[in-house]
């Protein structure tokens, strides 16, 4: 270390200077939060193993059991490859949730406190958070394209990149609803319960299994306001294009997303998903910016 | 020469500005309980000031509004010159925090907690480096700076937290119980601590404690109680002021033995810690007088000069333990209000 030189007793020492605000500050301060979810991130070499579990099972286990029914059908395809899409979601949405719940584990362990003191806007801190929870679900999302070769899904660089964008967008907004939760309840069992319940119905509700058009109109209704099926759409489009499906899986996807009858267009898809995550944020920011 | 370094200080001559810590009756309230009710005092640049009083005796909230983490509900707080509540940044860049409960990333190194201290309060680039290995030395961390915190001690995690508190040259330093939970040799090794960074360092120290023996460390101490300052000075004076000794006694019949004292002295004696106590100016002198005047059996006599904990009882009625009991349900109170927020 070259800083032997200053190790005098104080009074020779200039008084730090601590800078007087300003966006630079703030940035250093969204770059520390997320950097800090980085390292912890890689020093969990446990929860990056199980990220792959819950997918593989759907993946697997429920796509392999259930193909002796479809069987029946005139798929040629495996449904193993038919639900990698909405696993590719399921990936990234359960990991952003696991991130946001660190911020309950900060309150319990105290350390939210060190980062609510510190002269920096809240927003701040806030932002940092979301975008390290992104990061990461984004890195996970990256592990289970790997196994994309065992559901006979090509690597292909457009593939890839297309699917990682998607997976940055809907982790920015799953974090950042998961902020919004955390910043009012102080236990990890209510957390935990809590989005629970909300993301496991989203998840099913998604079509992240099924495809969404031809549906009964009550669970069509609640299809098209479940935001994550604004995810799983897109996900499937992008993936499908670098298929050789067969008709009948052509005819049973096709229809994707449709408002009365109009096809929303990817581009409109993600919109929805990003308009939503930064409502969010900013919802997770006034909740966190309160004083008593 | 503090002064020479506070281009900040607006108008000279106004007192708000001058002092580290500046409080006029201050007030907070969370529905019905009132955890500060109407504190004032002033903490002089460079002092060590102590504060003092049971568990749930409003000291933590009095730190947590100091350090505009809680809003007062009346009354007026400057810390380092700036107000509390209106410049809340300023304060929070002059101010270093010690809190009660550790507020550490256990799963960073010692290093990286403090990297991660200094980007927060945007420190200059240049500085961090060789600032982050004084404060380290200072506390006798540098070796283990590459450690996982969650490898470390109680002990070793209060000293980073003191040196992480230190680390962007804060004015004034907060201490909330900073022994609380340590053994004894811990404690006094923090205290060795502390004292010697009161020397290095041009810093304030406020710090809150129910320990009356590190009270003593203190240049001037407020004794609070139920949210009220009942005394304030240096703990010499405080101490004078109560000109007793302290005699206990365990007896056959402890009520008995009060109701005598009141009769035969004209002394009123109380039962503390389970014991009949009571205070007189020559303590030694009146213990034979004990013994041979009073009827009920003593069992064990004990003479003390007067301590702070003495200072305590004057101003309270009370010891500092016997108020921790009852101080605890309206502690847990205070906790569930905290965790609700």
């Amino acid at each position: 270390m070259s800083a032997t030189a200053v190790r005098q007793p104080t009074p020779q020492v200039a008084r730090v200077r601590v800078s007087g605000g300003g966006l630079r500050s703030e940035l250093r301060a969204v770059k520390i939060v997320w950097y800090r979810e980085l390292v912890r991130f890689s020093r969990d070499r446990l929860r990056i193993l199980t990220s792959l579990v819950q997918p593989s099972l759907f993946l697997f286990i429920l796509g392999t059991g259930l193909s002796t029914l479809s069987y029946h059908s005139h798929f040629h395809t495996s449904l193993r490859t038919l639900f990698y899409p909405g696993v590719l979601c399921m990936a990234v949405m359960f990991t952003a949730m696991f991130s946001a719940a660190s911020i309950v584990w900060d309150r319990e362990f105290g350390f939210l406190r060190e980062m609510m003191v510190a002269p920096v806007k809240r927003s701040s801190l806030v932002l940092g958070k979301c975008l390290g929870g992104a990061t990461v679900a984004g890195i996970q999302g990256l592990i289970v394209l790997l196994i994309a070769c065992l559901v006979s899904v090509p690597y292909n660089p457009a593939l890839i990149f297309e699917v990682l964008g998607i997976q940055l967008l809907l982790a920015f907004a799953i974090t950042a609803f998961g902020v919004m939760v955390a910043a009012r309840i102080s236990q990890m069992q209510s957390f935990m319960a809590v989005t629970q319940m909300a993301i496991m119905p989203m998840f099913f509700i998604s079509g992240a299994l099924f495809p969404v058009s031809g549906l009964p109109t009550w669970l069509e209704v609640l299809n098209r306001l479940d935001p994550l099926t604004y995810a799983v759409d897109p996900m499937r489009r992008v993936v499908f294009a670098h298929l050789k499906l067969g008709t009948a899986e052509r005819a049973a996807f096709g229809g994707g997303v449709t408002w009365w009858g109009f096809r929303v267009p990817t581009l409109l898809e993600c919109g929805v998903v990003l308009a939503l995550g930064l409502v969010m944020l900013v919802a997770a920011i006034v909740q966190f910016s309160r004083t008593e | 020469m503090a002064v020479a370094s506070q281009p900040q200080v607006a108008t000279p001559s106004d007192p708000r500005r001058e002092y580290a810590i500046y409080v006029r009756d201050l007030v907070k309230r969370y529905g019905e309980l009132e955890a500060v009710a109407g504190i004032s005092f002033e903490v002089g640049q460079g002092e060590l000031f102590g504060f003092l009083g049971p568990n749930g005796a409003g000291k933590s909230t009095t730190i947590n509004i100091l350090c505009t983490l809680v809003k007062p509900t009346a009354g007026l707080a400057y810390v380092g010159g700036h107000d509390v509540v209106r410049e809340r940044d300023a304060v929070r860049r002059q101010i270093g925090l010690v809190f009660q409960d550790q507020t550490l990333d256990g799963y960073l190194t010692a290093e990286q907690n403090l990297r991660l201290h200094a980007e927060l309060y945007g420190m200059e680039r240049d500085q961090i480096q060789p600032r982050m290995e004084e404060v380290l030395r200072m506390m006798e961390l540098w070796e283990r700076r590459r450690s996982l915190v969650n490898t470390f001690s109680g002990g070793m995690r209060r000293r980073l937290e003191i040196a992480r508190g230190l680390l962007h040259s804060p004015r004034v330093l907060f201490l909330d119980e900073p022994t609380v939970g340590l053994d004894p040799q811990t404690r006094s090794s923090i205290w060795g601590y502390i004292r010697r960074l009161e020397e290095e360092e041009e810093i304030t120290i406020f710090l809150t404690t129910h320990y009356m023996d590190e009270a003593e460390y203190c240049h001037r101490i407020a004794i609070v109680d139920h949210g009220r300052i009942v005394a304030l000075d240096t703990p010499d004076r405080l101490k004078a002021s109560v000109g007793k000794d302290r005699v206990q006694l365990s007896t056959a019949d402890d009520q008995r033995a009060i109701a005598e004292i009141k009769e035969r002295f004209g002394i009123e004696a109380v039962l503390a810690e389970g014991k009949v106590t009571l205070g007189v100016p020559h303590g030694e002198q009146f213990v034979p007088r004990l013994f041979s005047e009073l009827g009920v059996g003593i069992q064990a006599i004990s003479v003390s000069r007067p301590s702070l904990d003495d200072v305590f009882m004057a101003y309270t009625g009370r010891t500092i333990r016997d108020s921790e009991a009852s101080a605890g349900d309206q502690l847990r109170q205070m906790a569930a209000v905290w965790r609700r927020r």
